[in-house]
């Protein structure tokens, strides 16, 4: 089998106590979208953001094509190409959309200012292409609708090249055409090759998108399994419950056959 | 464009003139309101408020709390606050007045040339190091500013004390007394090379924006709203040099300038001040902020920062060490500030700067910067530093009293806030 474009193995992070992420493994590989599911509170976003290096784990290793990789810092995780769009969308809410696209990496002319005729050009081109309704460039992003914060914060993972993209809900607060759009642009970008993590409390959203799921329950991984080999119950029941169905490959989270486990 | 269809109820025809000017309703507001201001003044006034005289020490008088408000617009726009700049510009004075009266002339021997710079020099180090200090205890201990600065606030006043033994420290060496203000001007002919300098760069800076932004295939402004900006720009500009320099330099004085040259002054001369040196500082102030503010990196993410501190983190902003840069920002400017109040005075004193944090704070307020953060400018703080300024040698020169006049200057503020709150809602801004 082919490496694996992303490999976390043995991740753990604790929060004064907390085992908020106990012992996970989870793998991704080129032109394929994993979606993680879980409960609130089941340690999903605080899994990923350890790749995307907002945090940093308490042991556990992260291979990038095989390599082992060092993610301290949100800079360490864009060196690996690795790009996320948050839950919250991460907007500087006072700023227009090219500032935002392109903060932290700003265009900058041979003197070393900061160029934003450059920065609202590159921005009008990929708005083009992913949201051609988007006009408002010298707004601030708070002016925008819901869907074209998205968009914005969308825009920024897709820029710069990701080879592996991380999705924290992407749709959540998005409207029907809007989550179609972002649907479309999934499968487009599965085609070039990009790995996606997908998390989403959407069923529906994950059969349809994602080839492989990863369940995770009180910080430890319930199981992975591809959809293709369980059912909508199936995965509920490996959410609520913690229970891995036979199609599934069970992780240390699984609860133990004989159903007396908790 | 929808984006400029969110101002408030105005006719559609003044809509077009903005929008196509693309002007900052605010600050016009702004203008707008200090324009009133002064004209109010000068009918109680009986004419002396709008006198070149009264000009010419209004801008001299703003000068040292201006220079602050610029770095506290970063301070506020980053959502912390900065208590201790009075303090702190005490403290810088206390330095540089040792430095130029005691120690360098021990070195260099006294009046030498180069007393004036390196005392200067020697006040920014400090203020720079006492602010990154107090910016590192926020960034990097993770003290609220408000009390690592009200404790500044009470320390550094009294470093001060410390430093010149409770005394008067003066008088300060000549040349440096020259950036205080009406004992330094420019002149009226370097004045005006000056104005016609500044006038040239406004515009080619209009000019190269306008041919970028068509480069590009961006929409640009109508060439009539391009020519009307210009000529307000040269006119502004020329307009305050002329102001300056019809300022004209007493007969007597005039005399004695004359006779310190050998020379006697021929009859019926006379000569304006033109713009002085601290005035001159200010405005390079201004522009180095505002290119800071606009044009870099830095600028960028103390408005990200002001904006989501936690989206700017999670772009890969080291929002800790950007937190002590602002602060040795504001603290290098309380140095330069310093240089001007004391060189103002001649001497520098224990009290220099008292209650300067609150003009300050007060001046970046009243220009628009939102204690929430994430927003400000720096031309509004410095027009709010001349806004509080007016109002107060204003009320002096009517003749209120002195607690009448604090008590406007407090409504003042609370009204020019709550009138900005108001401004925001309309817009959407």
């Amino acid at each position: 089998m082919a490496t694996p474009l992303v490999e976390m193995k043995d991740m753990c992070i604790s929060f004064g106590g907390v085992r908020a992420v106990d012992h996970v493994s989870v793998d991704l590989y080129p032109g394929e979208v994993v979606g993680l599911l879980g409960h609130n509170g089941a340690g999903k976003s605080t899994l990923i953001k350890i790749l995307s290096g907002a945090y940093k784990a308490d042991s556990g290793e992260i291979l990038i094509n095989g390599d082992q990789a060092h993610i301290h810092s949100p800079r360490d995780a864009r060196h690996h190409n690795i790009e996320t769009i948050y839950q919250t969308l991460a907007l500087a809410d006072n700023l227009d959309a090219a500032s935002n696209l392109f903060l932290g990496r700003e265009l900058t002319s041979p003197l070393g200012f900061v160029d934003d005729d450059a920065m609202e050009a590159e921005t009008r081109k990929i708005m083009g292409r992913l949201n051609p309704n988007f006009k408002k460039f010298h707004a601030p992003v708070k002016a925008l609708s819901g869907g074209q914060r998205q968009s914005v914060a969308i825009a920024r993972a897709v820029y710069f090249n990701a080879k592996i993209l991380i999705m924290d809900e992407p749709t959540a607060a998005l409207g029907v055409h809007e989550t179609q759009m972002v649907a479309e642009l999934i499968q487009e970008l599965k085609k070039q090759g990009l790995g996606i993590f997908l998390i989403s409390h959407d069923i529906h959203d994950v059969f349809q998108l994602c080839d492989r799921i990863a369940v995770m329950k009180n910080g430890q991984l319930v199981g992975t399994a591809k959809t293709t080999d369980v059912t909508d119950d199936d995965v509920l029941g490996m959410i609520i419950l913690g229970k891995c169905p036979a199609g599934a490959t069970p992780g240390p989270g699984a609860l133990a056959d004989d159903g007396a486990g908790d | 464009m929808s984006d400029t269809a969110l101002s408030g109820p105005k006719s559609p025809a003044a809509r077009n003139i903005f929008a196509a000017l693309q002007l900052d309703t605010r600050l016009l507001g702004m203008i707008g309101a200090f324009i009133v201001l002064c004209l109010v003044f000068n009918v109680f006034t009986d004419g002396r408020f709008l006198t070149p005289r009264n000009i010419f020490n209004l801008t001299i008088q703003t000068v040292s709390v201006a220079i602050m408000a610029t770095g506290m617009v970063f301070v506020i726009v980053t959502r912390h606050i900065d208590l201790s700049v009075g303090s702190l510009l005490a403290t810088v004075a206390a330095v540089m007045a040792v430095v130029q009266t005691d120690v360098l002339p021990a070195v260099l021997g006294l009046g030498h040339p180069g007393i004036w710079i390196l005392a200067i020099v020697a006040g920014v180090i400090v203020g720079v190091l006492i602010g990154a200090f107090q910016g590192w205890m926020i960034g990097y201990l993770g003290i609220p500013a408000f009390i690592v600065t009200l404790g500044g606030l009470l320390v550094w006043r009294n470093v001060a004390w410390f430093i010149t033994n409770g005394q008067t420290i003066g008088p300060l060496d000549e040349t440096f007394t020259m950036i205080g203000g009406i004992g330094g001007t420019m002149g009226e002919t370097a004045s005006w090379i000056f104005g016609i300098a500044a006038v040239a760069a406004a515009l080619w800076l209009q000019v190269a924006s306008r041919r970028r932004k068509s480069s590009h295939g961006f929409p640009v402004k109508p060439l009539w709203a391009e020519a009307t900006m210009a000529a307000i720009t040269t006119i502004a500009i020329l307009g305050f040099v002329w102001i300056l320099n019809a300022y004209e330099i007493p007969a007597a004085r005039l005399r004695r300038i004359f006779e310190a040259r050998g020379e006697t002054l021929p009859e019926g001369l006379t000569m304006g001040y033109g713009i002085p040196y601290s005035v001159l500082l200010l405005i390079i102030v201004a522009i180095v902020m505002t290119v800071v503010a606009r044009r870099t990196r830095l600028g960028r993410y103390i408005f990200a920062t002001g904006g989501n501190p936690d989206a700017a983190e999670l772009s890969g902003i080291n929002t800790r060490f950007l937190t002590v840069k602002v602060f040795a920002i504001m603290g290098g400017l309380c140095a330069l500030a310093a240089a001007v109040a004391s060189a103002r005075l001649g001497f520098s004193t224990n009290d220099i700067g008292t209650l300067d944090e609150l003009r300050v704070i007060a001046a970046a307020v009243i220009g628009g910067t939102a204690l929430a953060g994430g927003i400000g400018t720096i031309y509004g703080a410095i027009l709010g530093a001349l806004i509080m300024q007016s109002l107060q040698s204003g009320m002096a020169m009517v003749g209120v009293d002195a607690p009448l006049q604090n008590i406007v200057v407090g409504v003042v503020l609370v009204i020019a806030v709550l009138v900005d709150i108001i401004y925001r809602k309309r817009t959407g801004d």
